[in-house]
Order: structure tokens, then sequence, then C-alpha cells
């Protein structure tokens, strides 16, 4: 016996074959001939031994039919036919078949796209081993929630913790690399020595840092990512051992990380170093610069965990009160860290290109069902030809089955290229940063998620045109003979689903509305200066030439003057870190004159030249600005903001008070100034109270410079670029852009743009896919009660009635789809809340536009067929059926 | 008139019906999955003992054998012969018939010689578990 021997014996049956057949008959007709010959010889007469032996073979016809079901495979026959009559009848309708798959394309190339990004950023597993065991470690301050770490704090938790199997640390650096065309920028990293092993990741080539290479007194070695591998060193296979000169200091390349790793929150890194805790700031317990990753020991929670860092925060409180009092400690898991920021994005994201995918087959269902009304005779005369129902659902399923495959892969090819066009819109610097990223692609994940989509589709498609089957008796297709009234199944089910459609569109117009709104409201949000005309770059001096302050003084002064004098430049400030970027570090102060407890103020500080808030075009309320004069050599200054002013100085006058650092030796700062709040958080957060000090009292060789000019600001930056070179060529400079720019580019404007942009894409496809489907709907409608009018109109209807009937069925279906779209959006709103800026999820305006304009667009759409309707000769109405 | 003309002629291309096969009908009642595989081992029984023989005298000859207490339906052998045949038991060709009639012959192969024994085994098997239970309740101990 040998079963599959006879499946594709069967499955060749498949190619029709006339020999067979005319064997077969012959083999019958043989039978039935001995037969009636045995029959005959037993005393019959001829007719009797003929109908004996017929029915004793049980027919003719029903005997080939099963030998027929037995030599080829019944199922796939019969889907070989379906297949076939369906590609006739897609064929046969070409508008029907273009628009549904077009439609259910352009559902799954939207929801596809924006899953990859959702794979990529919160589904597809980090490239560390068992990452659901790694947390993120942060001190916690009444500023922030999730701070940096001291080395000290970092060294002493890692000794006193009994929770994590590891601790290790990690800081996003820069530095200049030594190249034969000069120094270039590059980004790197420092990490502690087990920071890898930590993360459980090697290097594909070399080895990972071994304990104790994070020592100061350590050979100094560094590990390349894969992509400074692969760019930089042309994946040369020789690279170990080879050199990078960073920040005038000579590394030993031990390593290549692999190409999958990734780690955003100290990412872009071409170069990972061992930190070697040198710096006067990684001496000092109060200097918090780096952030922890720890892996949690087996049977510990991260609750547990947190309990057991808070402890020894406490401790190190005590011991140390100047430098630890209010510093906390806080555990996140590592996931949260690395793509957190964006999830809220990407879910409402996701959920408007579903919607849409949503809106998109509700249409194609009511198309088909539409078409199944149409075709109620073929399947009342199929049935009484005796088709199962089995049969007739297989029919419809091979039907859908054709649309969706199609619309499927049209969507996939569609979503292949999308997802390149929306990762290259997003701004290098940001994308960079998101590095997880990298795994953007159409993986076994995303198309899984395609597949089910098609399933449900599939499934959807259907169920719907075999209501038809269900609801109405088969036969009554045939007794009706076509003149029935608007199909009933189509009228309880077909016009219900405009209304889903309706309220869909709702959602994702009010959404996009909202997104639009809190934009606008955030690029226009009170910012202190003036951002127009505002070129920025910033500038490295490199450490080995300008080493002490007197020559970074000269430096900035030259260069302040120098660029000044440029035609088109107006005025020229420095200052550490610009505004609206929102990061930058903190100082804790005391007032001088007041009983002190040890509590820390802490408060964002910048360092800035005289002339930076003019620069700015920020108003300078009290006090003067600083001198180009002020250094270390004159008393120290400083000049606080409003905020500052409020909050420390509540009902006095702060200008001459004076302030310090909590230093062992108070240094008094007075305030010389107090300027009005300039937008020194990010766009969408309140503006804290900030401490300015002049950038000649502790200068930098890393600033950024802003230029007030009066020419577009892409022209003068090339000029100001020259000019920097001509100064010193040693001297690198970053990101030039204008402080717009940079502005707009900034993440929580992108955040809202990206968001914004992208679900009026999709309700605009929404809005469009919705009111064509109520036009379908009601010119269907009418063109079903064409005898019905007909009739009306004959009894003396005037057209004004006509009018009135077409159009209270679109308005019920319209208010109806408004009014549940409403309450949808509204509910759909506070799940994008953190989206929203200066905007109320149930924002009336928006709400009420979004009705107003989808009320408009639907009367429209239903005032051509009822136009139609009305202008009807009666007695063609009552002739054409 | 011409629409329903219309609508016949497309709609015979399709109209398949899946055949119901009720393959035996003894006085014990349609017990259709224990005598397809039955009909299949009596089929290679009759073909041992007779050797070559086509369809309409393997269907007599069964019924002979049963004592006609089975009542066969002469069609439904073709399929049972065809599977068979698919399944590599048996082999056709085309002949004469005793009384001159072309008739297509059916012949043993020796896969199905070997499936003979196995399936007689089984059933053997079977029956002598099916025994035991009867049996048993037949015991009034």
């Amino acid at each position: 016996m040998n079963p599959l021997r006879a499946w594709l014996i069967r499955l060749a049956g498949l190619v029709p074959n006339e020999r067979r057949e005319r064997e077969l008959a012959d083999e019958l007709e043989a039978h039935l001939q001995m037969h009636i010959d045995d029959n005959v010889r037993a005393g019959m007469t001829h007719d009797e031994a003929r109908r004996h032996a017929l029915v004793k073979l049980g027919g003719v016809e029903s005997t080939k039919e099963a030998y027929r079901d037995r030599s080829r495979i019944p199922m796939l026959q019969n889907l070989l036919q379906d297949s076939r009559f369906s590609l006739r009848q897609l064929r046969k309708s070409p508008g029907f078949t273009l628009t549904a798959i077009a439609m259910l394309s352009l559902g799954i190339c939207a929801s596809v796209s924006i899953f990859a990004f959702v794979d990529a950023a919160l589904i597809k597993p980090l490239p560390y081993k068992d990452p659901t065991r790694l947390v993120a470690v942060f001190e916690s301050i009444p500023m922030a929630a999730r701070s940096n770490l001291s080395y000290a704090d970092y060294i002493d938790w890692k000794k006193l913790n009994t929770v994590f199997s590891s601790l290790d640390a990690y800081q996003r650096g820069g530095a200049l690399m030594a190249t034969p065309d000069g120094a270039k920028p590059a980004r790197t990293a420092r990490v502690s020595d087990g920071f890898f092993r930590t993360l459980g990741v090697s290097p594909v080539l070399g080895r990972d840092f071994f304990a104790g290479e994070d020592s100061p007194s350590a050979p100094r070695t560094i590990i390349v990512s894969h992509s400074t591998w692969q760019t930089q060193f042309a994946r040369d296979p020789n690279i170990l051992g080879q050199t990078v000169t960073l920040d005038g200091d000579t590394h030993t390349i031990v390593g290549v990380l692999p190409r999958e790793f990734h780690f955003s929150p100290a990412e872009p890194a071409a170069f990972w170093l061992p930190m070697k805790a040198t710096s006067p700031c990684e001496l000092r317990r109060s200097c918090h610069t780096i952030y922890g990753v720890a892996r949690l020991k087996d049977d510990v929670s991260i609750e547990t965990a947190l309990a057991d860092v808070t402890r020894i925060a406490k401790l190190l409180e005590k011991q140390y009160p100047e430098s630890n009092r209010d510093q906390g400690a806080a555990l996140a898991p590592l996931t949260e860290v690395i793509s957190g920021d964006i999830k809220p994005l990407l879910i409402a994201l996701l959920g408007g290109a579903m919607l849409l995918l949503l809106i998109a087959a509700v249409n194609v269902a009511n198309l088909l069902l539409v078409r199944s009304e149409g075709r109620r005779r073929e399947i009342a005369v199929r049935s009484a030809l005796g088709a199962s129902t089995g049969r007739l659902l297989g029919q419809f399923l091979t039907e859908s089955l054709m649309l969706v495959t199609s619309g499927t892969a049209l969507g996939l090819l569609g979503a292949h290229w999308v997802m390149k066009l929306l990762a290259a819109l997003i701004p290098e610097d940001m994308l960079q940063r998101m590095s997880f990223l990298r795994g953007l692609g159409l993986n076994e994940r995303v198309i899984a998620f395609a597949g089910v989509i098609s399933l449900f589709a599939l499934l959807l498609f259907s169920v719907t045109p075999s209501l038809r089957l269900i609801w109405s008796g088969l036969r009554e297709g045939l007794a009706e003979g076509g003149r029935g009234s608007a199909g009933t199944a189509w009228r309880r089910v077909g016009s219900k689903l405009v209304v889903v459609e309706l309220a869909t569109a709702v959602v994702l117009l009010a959404g996009a509305g909202l997104l639009g709104k809190s934009l606008y409201h955030l690029l226009h949000v009170e910012v202190g200066f003036e951002p127009d005309k505002l070129a920025t770059l910033e500038v490295v001096a490199p450490g080995a030439k300008y080493k002490d302050d007197k020559q970074r003084i000269a430096l900035q002064q030259q260069l302040v003057q120098r660029i000044g004098s440029l035609p088109g430049v107006q005025r020229v400030g420095l200052a550490n870190q610009l505004p609206t970027v929102g990061e930058g570090s903190t100082t804790w102060f005391r007032v001088v004159g007041r009983p002190h407890n040890g509590g820390h103020y802490e408060t964002p500080q910048r360092e800035v030249s005289a002339g930076y808030f003019e620069t700015l075009g920020a108003k300078l309320l009290r006090g003067r600005d600083f001198y180009d004069s002020e250094d270390q050599s004159k008393p120290p200054v400083a000049i606080v903001n409003q905020a500052l002013a409020k909050k420390y100085f509540p009902g006095e006058e702060a200008l001459g008070k004076h302030l310090t650092y909590l230093s062992a030796t108070p240094r008094p700062m007075e305030i010389v100034g107090i300027v009005d709040d300039i937008k020194e958080s990010a766009l969408d957060a309140t503006t804290p109270p900030v401490l300015y000090v002049p950038c000649n009292q502790s200068p930098n060789g890393y600033f950024s410079l802003l230029v007030r000019t009066s020419q577009s600001e892409e022209s003068i930056l090339t000029t100001i670029a020259a000019t920097i070179r001509e100064i010193d060529a040693d001297l690198v400079t970053l990101g030039p852009t204008t402080v717009r720019t940079m502005m707009n580019n900034s993440q929580p404007a992108y955040i809202r743009r990206s968001s914004a942009w992208l679900l009026g894409a999709f309700a605009a496809a929404a809005f469009i896919l919705s009111v064509v489907g109520l036009y379908g709907v009601i010119a269907y409608s009418v063109s079903q009660r064409g005898r019905e009018i007909g009739v009306r109109m004959a009894l003396g209807a005037e057209p004004g009635n006509v009018y009135r009937l077409v159009l209270r069925e679109a308005g019920w279906l319209t208010a109806g789809g408004i009014v549940v779209g409403l309450a949808c959006a509204i509910a759909a709103a506070t799940y994008i809340r953190g989206l929203l800026f200066q905007v109320q999820s149930w924002d009336l305006p928006t709400l009420a536009i979004v009705a107003t304009v989808l009320g408009i667009a639907a009367l429209l759409a239903s005032y051509v067929p009822a136009r139609r309707a009305a202008g009807v000769n009666p007695v063609d109405a009552l002739r054409a059926e | 008139m011409k629409y329903i003309s219309w609508a016949f002629s497309r709609v015979l291309l399709l109209s398949h019906r899946t055949c119901d096969t009720l393959l035996w009908q003894t006085n014990m009642g349609n017990k259709t999955d224990v005598w397809q595989g039955t009909l299949a081992l009596m089929v290679l029984k009759t073909l041992e003992a007779l050797g070559p023989l086509h369809g309409y005298g393997i269907a007599r000859r069964i019924e002979q054998t049963s004592g006609d207490l089975l009542s066969l339906n002469y069609g439904t052998l073709y399929p049972a012969l065809l599977k068979l045949e698919q399944e590599g038991a048996i082999s056709s060709e085309w002949g004469v018939s005793e009384n001159n009639r072309k008739a297509k012959f059916y012949k043993l192969t020796r896969a199905g010689r070997k499936q003979i024994e196995q399936e007689t085994r089984s059933w053997e098997q079977t029956t002598n578990i099916v025994a035991r239970f009867l049996g048993r309740s037949g015991d009034p101990a």
C-alpha cells in the first residue's frame, strides 16, 4: 500500500485526460453488457435485463463521477475551478477589482510599514543575552526622576548591592580624531570594563575589555563599532592592533562589535573606550556624569532591586551628606530606556494605520456585499442545480483569496519602499541616536503581521457576501426573478458599515487635527528670544593647543570679533549650550546670607558670553549684561532668569544678591542682571530657573557660536566656517544650522510633526475612502429603489420629496458616523495625550471643524445620487426593470 | 427566458456535487468506514483466488462468496479498484472475457500480495479482539 504514490497519481489526474474517460466508458459498457448477458441467460427479457444491470451498478453517471473523484483530488479540482471562475469574474469587472485591490493594498502598506517601525523599536528582542533581565540604573533627584550617577556613587553601588549579578557604567561622548586630513570629530562612548559582559555581547573580531582594563594605569585600548570597521577600515581583517588617535591619545584596537549590536543610550558611537576615571569631575562625588546598566540576579525582581539600591543611596546620603543629599535611586527596564521615547508616537501611528486599514477593508467588504446582491440570480441558479452551500461559500472564499493575496503582495511591496522613505525622512542626527532602527525591514515578524492582517481581511471578505446566503433563502433569488426591493441583507449590514467608515474617518481626522494643533502650539511657544535670522555652529578647540583659560578666552574673543565684523553679521554670542535643546549641566547653589541647612538648590547653569542675550534677542529685565572684560581676575557675577528670581527670591529684589556654589570655600557671585525666561528646556517642557555665568570666568574648549544676521542664515554659515578655519585650521566646527531648523528638528517638534503628517495622510485617505464609501452606498440604494421612486413620482411626489427621501437616509448614516466618531475620537485622543501639547483631547474647535467638514462632504456625496433620483422620469423607472 | 438560459449554460460548468458514497448496503446497516477497507481486502482475495479478472467478475464473485448476504452496489467497485491500482496493489490491462467481450482485467501485483498478508493479519487481530469482547459479554459468569 503506497498512499504517497496514490496521491501523486491523483495529482497528475488534475490534467484532463480523454483516454482515461474513454476507457472508463468502455469498461462500464463492458460491465453492463456482461451483466445483461448473464441476466438474459437467467431468463429476463432484454429490457428487464438492462434495467436490472443499471440498477445494480447504481447508475453509469454517478459511478463515473465517483471514479473521477477518486482519479483526482476533488477539493483541489474545485479550487482550480473556482479560481478560474473567480479570475473570470474579477476580470469581467475590472473597476471593482482594481478599486478593491488598491484600497486593500493601501491599508496593508500603511499598517505594515508602521508595524515594521514598531517591531524594530519595541518588539524585536534587544541584541543582548536575556535582555529582559537588564535594567537601566539612575540616581533620582528632585529635578529629574532619572538622572546620572557620579563615578564614586557608581563604585559604591557596585560594591554594596546584593541584587545585581553585575553593574556597569556608560557615558556618551565625543572626541577629535587625528586623520591625515586633520582633526575630525568622532562620536565615542566610554564604558566600564564589564559593560559588554553585562549585556552579554561579545565582539565578532578580537576581544572584550578585560577586568581592570578601565583603570587609569592600563594601556589605552579601544573597541570599534561594526559600521566603523566597515566604513573607516574597509572591513580590514587585520584591524586588531591598529591604532586610533583621539584627543591626542593613541588607542590600540582590540575588538570589533557585532553588526546587530546597538545601544541607543550611548549612541551614535564609532568607538567604545574603557572608562578611565581620571577627570576632576569623576574624582568628585558630587559630579554626576555617567549612567548605569545592570543585570538582575536570577531570582530578583526589579522592585526588590530598587529597594536595595534605594537602601544604598540612603546609606551614602548619611555617609556623605554634602554631596549625596536628596540623591535617590531609580531603575527601569532597559527596553524602556532604549526606545521608550518614541513608544507613544509609534503606538499612535500604528493605531492610525490600523484604522485606515479598517476603513479600506470595510469599503471592500461593502463593495463585495453590493456585488453579491447583483449575483443573487447566479447563486440561486447554481444552488437550484445542486451546488451545496459549502461549494457556494468556497466560491466566495476563492474570490476573496485572490483579492487579498494580490492586495497583500502589493501592500508588502509598497511597504518595502515606504519604510525606506520614512526612515530617510528622519533627521540624520536623530536616526543615528535611534540606533535600534537599524533592524528595520520586512523580517519574519513583519511578514507574520501582514499574514494575520490578510487572514482577517480574508475572513471578513468571505463572510460578508456569505451572510446573504444565510439570511435570505437561496431560492428566493430565483423566485423573485430579480424584481425585488433593495437587498435586505445589504440594507441590514452594508449601509451600517458606512457608519463605521465615517466614524473611523472622524477619529483619524480629529487625531491629525489635534496633533497638528499641538505642533503649531509647540513651534509658537514663547521661547523668550527671536529664533529667526540666527545661525549657529559648534566649535571644538583641541585641548592640546588650548590648554589654559587665557588661551581659550583669547580664542573666544577673537572669534567674536572676526565673525562680528563679517558683512551681514549683526551680533555674535557664545554659550556652552543653546536654548530649546533641553540638555546641559546643572549646578548646586545657595543664597549667601541665608541660613544653610545643607539642602541643594539644583538648577541648570549656562556659561555665556557678553552679548549673548543681545544676540538671542532676549529681554534683560533689570540690571546689566556681562562685560567682555569680566574674567577670573574680576569679582564673580551671575545673571539669573525670572523663574529663578521668582522661585528663590519671592517678594524680594534678586538684583544685587549673592549666590555661591556648594564648594568648600564659598565664592559668592553677585546677581547683576535678571533676564526674561529663555526656553532653556526642551520646547514642550516648562522653563526651569536658570543660572547664567560669564564664560570668561569658566572658559570651555567646546562651545556654540550664535550669530545674528541680516541676510539668510544658510549663506552666512559657510563664510563663518571659512573665517574660523582662517583663525586656526586646527579648530573643528560641527553642526552648522539655523536656530529655527534646530527647533523644528528637536525631538518634541519632530515627534509631533511626523505624527501629525503621517496621521494627516492617513486621515486624508480615510476621509476620501469614507466619503466615496458613503457615495457608493447612497448611489446603490437609489439604484435599488429606482422602482419605488418611480412609483412615488408617478403617484405625485415632487422632486423635493425625492431629495428628502435620499438625503434623509444619507443624513442618518452621516450623523450616526460623526456622533460615534466624535465619542471614539475623544477616547482615542486620551491615548495620545502624551503627544498633545497645550491641546485638550476634547478640543472643541478641532472636533467641530472635523464634524463640519465631514458633514459637508457627506452631503455633497449624497446630493449627486439624490439629484439623479429626482431627475428620473417615472415612466422610465417603472419600465426599466 | 433568455436570461435564465444564459445563467444555465454558465452554471453547468461549475456545478459538481460532491458525491455521497454509500458503499455498502447490508442487512446490518451502513458502516462505510469498516466496509470500505474490507472491500479492498475482498477484491484482493478474489484476485488471489481466481487470477486476473474483470470488474464485473469480481463483483459477482464477492456476492457469491458472501453467500449473497452482501448486496453490493457494483458501481462502488470501480473507485475501489482505481484506488488499489493507484496504490500499486493491482494492475490492469485490456483483454477478452469468457464470452468474447472486450474487458479490463485486473491482476494482483507483488505489492498486492504483501498487502493481503498484512491486511489479513490485522483483520484477524481485529476480529480476535472483538470476538473476545463478544465472548466475555455472553459469559454468564
